[in-house]
């Protein structure tokens, strides 16, 4: 079983959003589980720092050695960090998902909606795999 | 409903990533694919490959019957030795692709994919009438099991009384493997050395336990379907359902030299083969490198100044070129103008054309 973190929120699209709670900047990034369905992924492409998002856009992509996925911005706002690290290491989304292979921050602008909790995202992922 | 290999037990206690294939549930990976493609070209990977077809034709004209149903010759194939060859329709177009080993005189065993066994051994019995043959589908009988890498057959040796060393590349013997009576073939599917071994079901899992005892020092890993996929596209080998389908002739995919148009006698899909092989293709199977660090994938349109000139078959990250490689189909003409993309997603990425395979391993 793969982990999900208490004190993050999630999204259907199997990415995490940190953050939320102090409703300035977010940090965001793909759970486990999603990195364990990709299997090793080789190239991550972030969105442009300085971006405006709306929820929902499709901001990004990561592939791995069988398959490609968007990445979604899971909030409104503005990008205003990526992460060069995992550009440059792809790898780190599969050792560290939740830690050192996070992908962008985004400054949020308006409420966000539809997030999931951990017990929700749990339990999502428990019927899909 | 899928069907399950006698290892399925076995992969699930290694914790592997199943995923369907051709109706079967099969390992893709266990960890790491990218380690697992690694290890088979440094020191040796363990594939169950139980899903593919076994087909025997026996009889005194087993040969001829062969080099009537398949585009190879075949009769004059060695005792003990092995040929890949094709089976196509009347229109030349490839039904499947195929290893066909011939075991003794009078007995052949042809070696077919997952998704097409069935269809192969129809044909077999179909196209065998009048012959003295007889085609018999073991298919459900029979597990493969596999050792592909450098350290292969040092992993190999010990297990068994054949002479591991003395086999040649593309040929067979009968042995005793750990115990279990097998078919010992030095062949495979990844451009390493290799054997595939041929037990029945019941023995399959012992070969597989002293197979990984035996390799455990020397850095044998078992290795998914991802894996092999990877490794094979490295090495050039086509696969059916994407290189090969029954709309491409092996003309079309650069295979003509499977089809033995100098063997005696009438084959299935000779006059369409010799149009085509006249004809010439319009279409090439190619090698594509992409400059950027996207990866070209199945499907996916050859473009050429924004109009598409062909399509990718088959593509994938490659661990041994540490870029994005891919084979597609191409015009002709697109070939010889130059300035390839590929159209990723929306945006067409550069990619350069090479000589097949990307990867061959140091003798």
């Amino acid at each position: 079983m793969s982990s999900i973190p208490e004190d993050l929120s999630y999204t259907k699209e199997h990415e995490w959003v940190a953050g939320i709670d102090d409703g300035l900047t977010v940090t965001v990034g793909i759970t486990a589980y999603a990195a364990e369905q990709l299997g090793d992924v080789v190239y991550v492409q972030v969105p442009e720092t300085g971006a405006t998002v709306a929820a929902g856009d499709a901001v990004g992509e990561v592939e791995s050695t069988k398959s490609v996925s968007d990445i979604f911005a899971p909030v409104a706002g503005e990008i205003v960090e990526t992460n060069s690290a995992v550009v440059d290491d792809p790898s780190l989304v599969n050792t560290d998902p939740y830690g050192d292979g996070w992908l962008f921050r985004v400054r949020v602008e308006g409420e966000p909606e539809d997030l999931l909790s951990a017990a929700e995202y749990g339990t999502l992922t428990s019927g899909e795999s | 409903m899928s069907r399950s290999t006698p290892l399925r037990g076995v992969h699930e206690r290694l914790g592997a990533t199943l995923t369907d294939f051709a109706g079967w549930q099969m390992p893709l990976r266990y960890g790491s694919e990218s380690a697992e493609h690694n290890a088979v070209r440094t020191a040796a990977g363990l594939f169950d490959l139980s899903h593919m077809g076994e087909i025997f034709v026996t009889g005194p004209q087993a040969g001829e019957a062969l080099d009537h149903a398949l585009v190879g010759h075949l009769s004059i194939l060695g005792p003990a030795r092995a040929r890949y060859t094709m089976i196509v329709n009347e229109d030349g177009g490839i039904l499947d692709d195929l290893i066909v080993y011939r075991l003794d005189e009078d007995r052949y065993m042809v070696v077919a994919n997952a998704s097409n066994y069935a269809v192969v051994a129809r044909e077999l019995i179909a196209r065998s009438e009048g012959y003295d043959a007889r085609v018999t589908d073991r298919s459900d009988e029979y597990a493969l099991v596999a050792v592909q890498g450098p350290r292969a057959a040092e992993i190999l040796r010990g297990l068994t009384d054949a002479d591991v060393d003395g086999l040649k590349y593309y040929a067979i013997l009968p042995g005793v493997v750990a115990g279990a009576p097998a078919l010992i073939a030095r062949t495979g599917y990844t451009g390493e050395d290799g054997f595939e071994l041929f037990v029945l079901n019941e023995h399959a899992v012992p070969v597989w336990d002293a197979l990984t005892e035996a390799g455990r020092d020397l850095g044998l890993v078992p290795a998914g379907l991802s894996a092999r996929d990877t490794l094979r596209l490295e090495a050039g080998m086509p696969l059916y359902g994407n290189e090969l389908t029954s709309s491409a002739t092996p003309f079309d995919a650069g295979l003509g030299r499977v089809v033995r148009f100098d063997k005696p006698g009438d084959f299935v899909g000779r006059s369409a083969l010799e149009r085509a092989a006249q004809d010439g293709a319009t279409r090439r199977l190619v090698g594509l490198v992409a400059r950027g660090r996207r990866v070209p994938r199945h499907g996916y349109p050859v473009t050429r100044e924004g109009a598409v000139v062909g399509e990718v078959t088959s593509g994938a990250p490659s661990q041994s070129l540490g870029k994005p490689i891919a084979m597609a189909y191409v015009s002709e003409d697109a070939l010889r103008e130059g300035g390839l993309t590929v159209d990723i997603r929306g945006s067409h990425e550069p990619v350069d054309v090479v000589d097949l395979p990307f990867y061959r391993r140091s003798k």
